[in-house]
């Protein structure tokens, strides 16, 4: 496999092809403390050589187990207890590991799902790769210091000989995850197992890596076996889908014809939940309560004067907001207005960095001069990728940090300097709804403590008025009353979130901030969620300041749109405003990159956007001396690290 | 669409469905109210009970408390009564470990030992833990400067050996009880519960429930106490359990060296400092309290190790 197989292209050979990978009736057990439990049940599954299958799935589906049981790597307690695995027509189920081991890498490829975790921070990456063909005889010495370079290079890195010799904290994440596909296609083989290989990434990065491997795979006839959770991405990167549900296939076919015509009542059940494939802000299922009207509903598009007149003097600004950067708190602000549920003015974090010596910083402006509104009973979103500002601009608006400019106006008063019963009083009115489902829970404490605590932390109602009032916010969001004797830990991720809605919901706020509350769920708990969301919004009246990183989310629950990037606000207005008629190269980069947008389904209007002529290539914007990390920089200057 | 661009390659690309009897659809996310809810404490007890290893050490440390409390159970000798007539026995009906070169009685030294060597062990247990979690929630909780001074005086007294401090302490008191060998132990023994508190205040700290909790409204004071400290705590008490054993052995250790408890009292530490000169003619003098001395530490540090398997943060996410 040491020649260019660009020549032998397996799949353009005549004749009735013969699958490469075949999957038959695969049984896989785990051995758990409470006894053999089947994590994948008559599995079948065909992979033709050159073709892009996908596996679809949510968590739990069996669909990385499937694909980890190809090259032997289930986790120590899991076998495959049933059926076959043909490669190339050769059983490969019960094969000695050192078969294995000669079969991967060399005919079998894998790119992991993780990139921050899956490379050798001791070792640079151009080691790593050298390493990974010398184990596979496919290079030595400085042949294979040679080729490795090609390798990256192919893989999309520019100035890949430098890059080569930098270590993996050197690299952002797409950077990492492009240094992991050009090992994984470093012997040539003829499949490769992709498992949620961009699940990690910015979703404009997420596109690139998706484009180049695409390239890379159709050039080199490399067949592609794409795990992955999300079915716009699958029926825009693979001709043949197979939908996993509970361990068994549920149904498999081309890509497009699955999509359009679903027959499985779970793929039809997952098409329409697919944030990707819907196409309008959501309607409530419940009608809103008559003593809570929502007046600003998608009314007047909530660009404030000044950002109107900007968009129109200079469209090409790309930061409409940026001219007013020299207003200062004594320059004065915009106009007041009581209407609005939060009014966020000139809103500025700069963060010291840390220097190069310790009591040396360099300023880091996180949040630059952004302003928005959020009207009464509406949403506003605030989209970015990971490093926009956006959480810090959430944990301000919160009163979690404070800013360093700027005022955060609740019912015309500035809230940045409430201290003490002030800002207590404040606190019952704003909450929020965190991301992390696993974190967002005390373990220590039982349902009921979680949701009681904020009555008791403001001394609302004796233990009796308390507990029903506990009830009634488990019945609101849909969960049992005798839930409420469990622990976080016996939940799943989407009804801990639920836990955190109704805790959010305790106080009854009027204002509650997601931070990406939705981001860490399975499709369909995801909808179930953002509905639920939206249910209560018209019931209680609520507004939302809704964080996210998924343009997708962002249609199906915001009323108006704000897109951050490093910082600053680029563009904002109407969701449908920002959809339909993106201004800023930046947004419209973004709206291009939703997976499956332009698929088109039976009774969906398709947004297509055509993406811009960017600089295209690296949209990652990283600066080699200076990569920290793809996480939000706010909450990496919050969070101190545990030394 | 991209997939349109590359030549069919499968040759019979036909649309499968699975039977709907064999894959039937669940609810979305359905509560399971199937199990007894459990908190993590009860689930760290329920895994603890099925650990061998735990219940080995439960049942010695159950005996060895035992034998603490009612010491007069197991002997009708008095520890304190050397008879030098009867020096020198080997084990007989009456003294059925034999006597020490003093004429003590051997099982009632190893018996009555138990409760000094416990009860030390017990307080300088407690008050390590106490100074240590202050300590180190304090350094974690609040950061910055105090984190700094906490943190070096922690490295300080990390510094200091213990025997070194003891025999300052002793030549300057001249004589050692019981309190001041405790005293003693707690302050040159708080440093390692002090180190592991900060770090699990440090990361419990940044955890969303304790923003949670301040955007709910709780102070600075009431996370700590209802959030930071429960949480941060499992490891703490793994260290205890085994910090246990570890002083157990401190105190037989300056008691051997003659800066601990003085030659009055009994404790296993002084009857194998009293065994030396007797290595040779009377093994068994220091057999009995090094066995008893042993088992008792074993017990203590599987019992922590136990502990830690049960309290295992990753066995929490499930």
């Amino acid at each position: 496999m040491t020649a260019q197989p660009t020549t032998e292209r397996p799949g353009a050979a005549s004749g009735p092809a013969q699958p490469l990978l075949e999957i038959k009736d695969l049984e896989i057990t785990f051995t758990t403390s409470t006894g053999p439990v089947q994590g994948v049940r008559k599995a079948d599954l065909e992979v033709y050589p050159g073709e892009t299958v996908a596996i679809v799935g949510e968590s739990g589906s069996g669909k990385s187990t499937t694909a980890m049981s190809i090259a032997h790597l289930l986790p120590k307690n899991g076998t495959v207890t049933g059926g076959q695995i043909l490669f190339e027509g050769r059983d490969i189920t019960h094969v000695s590991e050192r078969q294995i081991r000669t079969l991967r890498g060399d005919q079998l490829g894998l790119v992991p799902q993780d990139p921050m975790s899956n490379l050798n921070p001791m070792w640079k990456v151009g080691s790593q790769l050298t390493e990974a063909l010398a184990a596979n005889g496919i290079a030595k010495g400085s042949a294979a210091k040679r080729r490795s370079v090609e390798l990256l290079e192919e893989a999309g890195l520019s100035d890949a000989e430098r890059r080569a010799r930098q270590y993996p904290h050197e690299y952002s994440g797409g950077m990492k995850q492009r240094a992991l596909i050009a090992m994984g296609l470093a012997a040539r083989p003829k499949l490769l197992v992709a498992d949620e290989p961009t699940s990690a990434l910015d979703v404009t990065v997420q596109q690139q890596i998706l484009d180049h491997l695409d390239g890379l795979t159709q050039e080199l006839g490399v067949a592609v076996l794409l795990i992955t959770h999300d079915l716009g991405l699958a029926a825009e990167r693979a001709q043949h889908l197979v939908v996993m549900y509970k361990g068994q296939v549920v149904e498999s076919g081309p890509a497009l014809e699955l999509l359009q015509n679903p027959q499985h009542p779970y793929t039809q059940r997952l098409i329409a939940a697919a944030p990707s494939l819907a196409s309008r802000r959501m309607e409530s299922a419940r009608e809103a309560a008559p003593a809570h009207p929502r007046p600003h509903r998608v009314s007047e598009p909530l660009v404030t004067v000044t950002e109107r007149e900007a968009d129109t003097a200079a469209p090409a600004d790309p930061t409409p907001s940026g001219e007013q950067d020299g207003h200062g708190p004594e320059f004065g602000y915009g106009p007041v207005n009581p209407e609005a549920a939060i009014q966020v003015q000139n809103l500025t974090k700069v963060f010291p960095l840390r220097g190069a010596v310790p009591w040396k910083t360099t300023p880091f402006t996180a949040v630059d001069d952004v302003s928005f509104e959020l009207a009464r009973g509406t949403t506003t979103a605030i989209v970015g990728e990971s490093g926009s500002g956006k959480s810090t601009v959430a944990q301000m608006v919160l009163r979690l940090l404070s800013p360093t400019q700027g005022r955060v106006l609740i019912d015309a008063k500035d809230v940045t300097e409430y201290r003490g019963a002030d800002l207590k009083a404040l606190r019952r009115r704003v909450q929020p709804i965190f991301q992390n489902p696993y974190g967002t829970l005390d373990p220590m404490y039982s349902i009921y403590r979680t949701i009681e605590e904020p009555l008791r932390l403001h001394g609302i109602g004796d233990a009796k008025s308390r507990e029903a009032k506990v009830r009634d916010l488990l019945d609101k969001v849909a969960l049992p009353a005798d839930m409420m004797r469990r622990f976080p830990n016996e939940l799943s991720g989407g009804q801990r979130q639920r836990i955190a809605i109704a805790r959010a919901l305790a106080l009854d706020p009027e204002i509650v901030v997601c931070d990406e509350a939705v981001s860490a769920l399975d499709v369909l708990v995801q909808d179930q969620v953002l509905h639920l969301l939206n249910d209560l919004q018209a019931e209680l009246g609520l507004s939302y300041l809704f964080i996210t990183h998924d343009l997708a989310v962002v249609r199906q629950i915001a009323d108006n749109t704000l897109v951050m990037e490093q910082g600053k606000v680029v563009e904002q207005g109407t969701t449908d405003q920002v959809f339909q008629d993106p201004q800023q190269d930046y947004t419209k980069r973004l709206l291009a990159a939703i997976p499956g947008g332009s698929i088109q389904l039976a009774g969906a209007e398709i947004l297509d956007v055509e993406a811009p002529e960017g600089p295209g290539v690296e949209a990652e914007a990283v600066h080699p001396e200076q990569v920290h990390g793809d996480d939000d920089p706010g909450e990496r200057f919050q969070r101190p690290d545990p030394v | 669409m991209r997939s349109d661009t590359r030549p069919a390659l499968r040759p019979r690309a036909e649309h499968w469905v699975a039977p709907l009897e064999e894959t039937p659809l669940r609810e979305v996310d359905a509560a399971d109210s199937s199990t007894t809810p459990r908190s993590l404490w009860a689930e760290a007890w329920h895994n603890l009970r099925r650990n061998p290893v735990f219940l080995i050490s439960a049942v010695l440390i159950l005996f060895v408390l035992f034998v603490a409390a009612f010491p007069q159970l197991f002997t009708d000798q008095d520890p304190r009564y050397g008879n030098l007539a009867q020096a020198r026995q080997d084990p007989s009906a009456e003294h059925p470990f034999g006597t020490t070169v003093q004429g003590y009685d051997i099982l009632s030294r190893t018996v009555w030992g138990a409760r000094t060597s416990v009860t030390i062990g017990f307080l300088a247990m407690i008050g390590t833990t106490l100074i240590g979690m202050v300590m180190g929630s304090l350094a974690g909780y609040l950061g910055g400067w105090v984190d700094e001074v906490i943190s070096r005086i922690t490295d300080i007294f990390f510094a200091l050996p213990l025997v070194l401090g003891a025999i300052v302490i002793a030549t300057r008191l001249g004589s050692m009880t019981m309190p001041i060998v405790v005293l003693v132990i707690c302050l040159f023994g708080w440093t390692n519960i002090a180190r592991i508190m900060r770090g699990a205040v440090l990361s419990t700290k940044t955890q969303d429930y304790v923003m949670a909790s301040t955007a709910l409204g709780a102070s600075s004071t009431t996370n700590l106490l209802r959030h930071v400290i429960p949480n941060a705590i499992a490891p703490v008490i793994v260290t205890a359990t085994v910090n246990l054993g570890v002083f157990i052995v401190a105190e037989a250790t300056l008691s051997f060296l003659g800066v601990g408890l003085p030659s009055t009292s009994v404790s296993w530490g002084g009857d194998i400092s009293a065994a030396r000169s007797a290595l040779r003619t009377q093994p068994m003098m220091l057999f009995y309290p090094s066995m008893a001395l042993a088992i008792t530490v074993l017990s203590f540090i599987m019992l922590g190790d136990a502990v830690r398997d049960a309290l295992d943060p990753k066995a929490r996410k499930r």
